[in-house]
């Protein structure tokens, strides 16, 4: 039987909570940004307008086709340098959270992109078809009538993915950045105490993606009824 | 200061001898999909049958899928995996422990990705099962029981498969992100891909060939499993709503 | 499809022009005295070597080398008020950090080969090891022949992989070799009975064996397989700082200081826990204290 050895976690806490802070910072930006882009890649994808829908389908399938590790990757290596040269910011600045958040908001916004995709084809083309013939434009039927009936459906979906991000963030340890995961594995590695350390971490994340579900579904039952 | 490319590195021999970095990386591949596809069909497997569990009346077993679900969605991938391949080994009693660590660490390594993997993917398909078979309008199955049908017929020959077809595109993605998860793997020391690559960068200091060798090869395998998915889609969406027909 | 494949190749452009961007840079004592900054790249578990103690501050054998380069280049360029930035690297991305300019020098448990030398540059050597095993006392292993048929680990990267790779193949031992992903986890593998061994440079094996439940279970056996020269990497083709910091280094070396820094970390109690890694200096490192030189091992 394994030796449980916890006493490495109270000394431990401080780091542990700013490396949450830093994993709910980027969750909150790329959740916010990810909605706003994939919502415009969606409607420029189905908007029937070549160059655009061309545009968007290669940047979702670019970043679906990429495991995720491998985008931060890239980016951590790629943004220093073209932040230098586009914004002149000197290099000594500390990149590695900017690129993370980049690199998240750009490749959330693909995943989004595809949710609100399913949502707008999951309404009735009757729906599109009866706001054209009473007059309104594109945009308008996409605005007040498709848009809003697509995202009602689609809210827990796109909650869960932000639940999901969540979960995700802690692949930023490849550009070791010390968010709640990275700082778990970092205290558990210098003091051999591993196995502890990553069984709290998985606890920690159960808590707190599990109360988040709960709340989702309250709010889907609410949306419905 | 520049970076020295040197793309013949790849058929360079590796240090231990009988064959080439390109060889490490091939051998890389085959693990990546030998994993992805057989934690695929556990996750196909567990997840159709919990995602149905979701949706029938007994409280019991929609507690047992919700349970599952629940678990394994909530806690990362990276966690989850170290836990079953580090962690489950020593809470399990001793001689089921022992027995588990006594046999070839490849296949250790393998299979507790493998199951990780799948148990992962599962809860996701999962509840695409049970919002594919929720999306239908309730007289379907009210359809289906007053022709006579018992619950499981209605499943097997109303509900499941309208519930399949519409559910074709979010499965594409889950069984893309299988093999993108699959990296993950290279946590814990099996020889995927990515970690074939990693591998590349130690040996040889050359990690732009090697990063972009290995994000090239995904992109393939991507865009190979696309148009597979493609056809699938096509051949199965329902005709009537938007996107559909035609 | 033709446009996707055209974005792709554009994407992929835009990645490989990233280095060759760095290439702009004036020498690093340029760029640190424009910037007033210098940019330290350090590691994070390396014990004793570059590590976070229990504050979260950088420490370790290799970081207060460092801290003396520091010194000598704020000496140098006259900056008295030079702003220190550190990144923590890992094994995987040390090498482009350096390259890309994040980083301008990172003191930590880097090996020195001819590989590494086509990419950037060593200092002097700080440091040498030899790749051995450290075993369960009680496991009755005392070398290399005794690993015969059993599981060994090793850290994915190492050179002690190359090496315990090739002597399973060449004398046919029927080794079962785990690659774990850092040390970390290597010793995670050994301690819970997953493996007999752990292949790795024996000081940082000695600084695994500080942090186990039971400290005193633990011995490092078995004849050295290679010896390796630890150096500080920085940018190639700059004489310049790479000058000024053998400089520093020598000095360090000479008056006695190095061997002060050395019985702190490898001699006495060292944080977090307060253990003593009780590693003598080997008559390598001597000799490079001596006679202090960039030669490779290999």
């Amino acid at each position: 039987m394994y030796e449980f050895d916890w006493s490495s976690i109270p000394g431990a806490l401080p780091f542990l909570w700013a490396g949450m802070k830093t994993t709910l910072e980027i969750t909150a930006l790329a959740v916010a940004v990810g909605i706003v882009w994939g919502t415009l890649l969606a409607i420029m994808r189905m908007s029937g307008i070549r160059l655009l829908s061309w545009f968007a389908a290669g940047y979702v399938n670019l970043f679906r086709s990429i495991p995720l590790v491998m985008v931060l990757l890239w980016f951590f290596l790629i943004v220093p340098a073209l932040m230098e040269s586009v914004f002149s910011i000197p290099r000594t600045s500390d990149t590695r959270l900017a690129s993370a958040m980049v690199a998240f908001a750009l490749f959330e916004a693909a995943y989004y992109a595809e949710i609100i995709r399913a949502g707008i084809q999951s309404v009735h083309k009757g729906q599109m078809g009866a706001a054209l013939a009473l007059g309104m434009s594109y945009g308008q039927a996409m605005r007040l009538v498709v848009l809003p009936q697509a995202f009602r459906n689609m809210v827990p979906l796109l909650l869960t993915q932000g639940i999901i991000l969540f979960q995700d963030t802690s692949l930023v340890y490849v550009s070791s950045l010390a968010d709640f995961f990275g700082a778990a594995y970092k205290v558990g590695d210098r003091d051999g105490r591993l196995v502890e350390l990553l069984l709290f971490a998985g606890a920690v994340y159960f808590l707190i993606c599990f109360s988040a579900s709960l709340l989702v579904k309250r709010f889907q039952k609410k949306v419905i009824a | 200061m520049s970076y020295h490319w040197n793309w013949s590195v790849f058929l360079a021999q590796v240090p231990s001898g009988g064959t080439t970095y390109l060889g490490w990386m091939l051998s890389g591949l085959a693990t990546t999909l030998a994993l992805s596809l057989s934690a695929w069909l556990i996750a196909l497997a567990v997840g159709s049958l919990m995602g149905v569990l979701r949706t029938v009346p007994g409280r019991w077993l929609s507690g047992i899928a919700a349970l599952y679900v629940e678990l394994f969605r909530n806690i990362p991938l990276l966690v989850q995996l170290f836990i079953w391949y580090f962690v489950l080994p020593e809470i399990l009693p001793t001689g089921i422990g022992n027995a588990y660590k006594a046999i070839n660490p490849m296949l250790q390594q393998f299979t507790a990705a493998m199951i990780c993997l799948g148990l992962f993917t599962g809860a996701r398909v999962c509840e695409q099962v049970r919002s594919g078979i929720d999306s239908l309008p309730r007289g379907q199955k009210y359809a289906g029981l007053a022709l006579g049908f018992s619950l499981p017929q209605t499943y097997r020959h109303v509900l499941l498969p309208m519930a399949f077809r519409i559910i074709v595109p979010p499965l594409t993605s889950e069984f893309l992100n299988i093999f993108k998860n699959s990296a993950v793997a290279s946590t814990i020391g099996l020889l995927e891909l990515a970690a074939e690559g990693r591998q590349l960068v130690d040996y040889t200091a050359q990690p732009y060939e090697s990063f972009i060798a290995v994000t090239l090869t995904f992109m393939m395998l991507n865009a190979l499993v696309m148009v597979l998915m493609h056809r699938v889609e096509g051949r199965t969406r329902v005709p009537g709503y938007i996107g559909g027909g035609s | 499809m033709k446009s996707r494949r055209l974005f792709a190749a554009a994407l992929v452009c835009s990645f490989v022009s990233c280095p060759i961007l760095a290439q702009e840079l004036g020498g690093t004592l340029k760029k640190i005295k424009d910037s007033n900054t210098i940019a330290l790249g350090h590691r994070e578990s390396s014990i004793p070597f570059s590590y976070y103690d229990d504050k979260q501050q950088v420490v370790g054998y290799s970081q207060e080398l460092m801290l003396k380069v520091v010194d000598a280049v704020k000496a140098d360029l006259k900056l008295l008020n030079l702003q220190i930035k550190l990144t923590p690297v890992t094994s995987q991305n040390r090498i482009p950090l350096v390259q890309n300019g994040t980083v301008d020098i990172e003191c930590g448990s880097t090996t020195n080969n001819a590989e590494r030398q086509k990419q950037v540059a060593f200092s002097d050597t700080i440091f040498v090891i030899g790749t051995r095993l450290l075993v369960k006392k009680s496991s009755g292993i005392g070398d290399f022949a005794d690993l015969a048929g059993k599981n060994v680990v090793t850290t994915a990267g190492t050179t002690s992989e190359r090496l315990i790779r090739k002597l399973n193949e060449d004398r046919k031992m029927g080794m079962n070799i785990i690659s774990a992903k850092d040390h970390g986890e290597a010793f995670l593998t050994l301690e819970t009975g997953r493996a007999a061994a752990f292949m790795m440079d024996d000081a940082l094996l000695a600084g695994e064996m500080a942090k186990a439940r039971h400290p005193a279970d633990w011995v490092i056996v078995g004849t050295p397989q290679s010896r390796e020269a630890y150096g500080c990497m920085m940018r190639k083709d700059d004489p310049a700082f790479k000058k000024l910091v053998d400089g520093a280094l020598a000095r360090v070396m000479a008056s006695g200081e190095a061997e002060r820094i050395y019985k702190k970390w490898f001699m006495s109690p060292i944080p977090p826990k307060g253990l003593n890694l009780n590693f003598p200096m080997s008559e390598d490192v001597a000799q490079i204290f001596k006679h202090p030189n960039d030669r490779a091992f290999e």
